[in-house]
């Protein structure tokens, strides 16, 4: 077992030796053609002196040369530039016809003259139809709550049909949703055969609108970032609901669902 | 530490005297379905200090409905109303009893 154990640690040095010899074999080279890079682009940058003005690049040579050794960095750094630059007119130069062409596209744009609001109103409605989210519009597709329905059962009851569908685009289990709304409206009910809630009493589906605005504020909206993407989580440890906002991270605390005094109806329990 | 004069003034432990420390005295005011059209108001949590009967006699006097107290084991004494009196019995409580309107809860549709 020791020499199983031995063997496979040995050939893994070897390989880390390898893997050094490997790593440090290339990185020379690379610096000396870094360097032979360097020394040419100098040298072509003296070459790009020579050929093109000796108005700017003169300056900065006397500036390092004040500043003394501590600027050779910045000199290096302004030679590739001046090297950037240079290539980039003698290529432009090279081009020749290309020069003048690009010049007039740019002066036709100023010609044209976008506006910013033109220019911004375009962009927003790229952005619209692309993804309208990103577009600053709250109330998207994703969160637009489908009004109650309401009906009458018999003459007592009424059937709140779509229980269920706002318990989902709220992103709410039903149950709590439905015990909500029992301890609000100081009633009883059950569930039929189609997940349709039944209530007893009446209620419009204006009262059940502003029961329903009542719920979203208080166990859905964030109360930091206005959002309506969150979760209602139930933390075991402590008993206590916490609601954790999707959009910005945050988390507080839920009041429970109380129902509160509930009167006697009708006849009282003979005693 | 002496120098310091925030520190000897403030002392950051004690009650601030704000009522947010305690959360559990809301007033809730309730609606509740009867048969037909008949409603019933109730009103939990109003605060000891307050004479029950009292109140009980005003309200029924002003908006013109009959009323009762009754006593629940956990929650106290509680005001039933005859009818829907929620707006009502929250603006006598505001302006009345000078309760703070945050401490009042409406419930129901």
């Amino acid at each position: 077992m020791s020499d199983l154990g031995f063997d496979p640690s040995l050939k893994k040095k070897k390989k880390v030796k390898k893997a050094e010899d490997g790593s440090e074999s290339p990185a020379p080279e690379v610096v000396d053609e870094m360097f032979a890079n360097l020394k040419k682009k100098k040298k072509s940058t003296k070459k790009a002196e020579e050929d093109f003005e000796k108005s700017a690049s003169p300056v900065g040579d006397d500036l390092s040369s004040s500043l003394g050794d501590l600027t050779l960095k910045k000199k290096k750094k302004k030679a590739v530039k001046t090297v950037d630059t240079s290539e980039f007119e003698q290529q432009l130069e090279e081009a020749g016809v290309e020069e003048p062409a690009s010049e007039a596209v740019t002066s036709d744009g100023q010609d044209i003259g976008f506006s910013y609001e033109q220019l911004l109103s375009r962009f927003f409605d790229i952005l619209k139809t692309n993804n309208p989210e990103l577009a600053g519009d709250r109330s998207g597709p994703k969160f637009r709550i489908p009004p109650p329905v309401c009906q009458r059962e018999g003459s007592k009851k009424t059937l709140f049909a779509n229980v269920q569908e706002i318990a989902t685009v709220l992103q709410r289990n039903p149950e709590h949703l439905i015990q909500f709304l029992f301890a609000e409206l100081g009633t009883s009910g059950s569930i039929d055969g189609e997940k349709r809630l039944v209530l007893k009493g009446k209620f419009q589906p204006k009262q059940m609108e502003s029961v329903l605005r009542r719920y979203i504020i208080e166990y859905v909206t964030c109360k930091t970032c206005k959002s309506m993407n969150t979760e209602l989580k139930r933390e075991s440890a402590n008993r206590l609901h916490f609601l954790s906002c999707k959009a910005c991270g945050s988390t507080r605390s839920v009041s429970s669902i109380k129902t509160g005094f509930q009167a006697q109806i009708g006849r009282r329990k003979r005693a | 530490m002496s120098t310091i004069q925030n520190l000897n003034a403030f002392d950051p432990f004690a009650d601030t005297g704000d009522s947010e420390a305690q959360p559990t005295n809301y007033i809730h005011i309730r609606i509740q379905q009867r048969n037909g059209r008949k409603t019933l108001t109730t009103v939990q949590g109003v605060p000891n200090e307050y004479d029950l009967k009292k109140i009980l006699k005003v309200l029924k006097k002003d908006f013109a409905c009959n009323g009762n107290i009754v006593k629940d084991e956990e929650l106290g004494e509680v005001i039933q109303l005859q009818g829907d009196q929620r707006v009502k019995v929250s603006e006598f409580l505001t302006t009345q009893l000078q309760l703070p309107k945050k401490n009042i809860k409406i419930h129901g549709f």
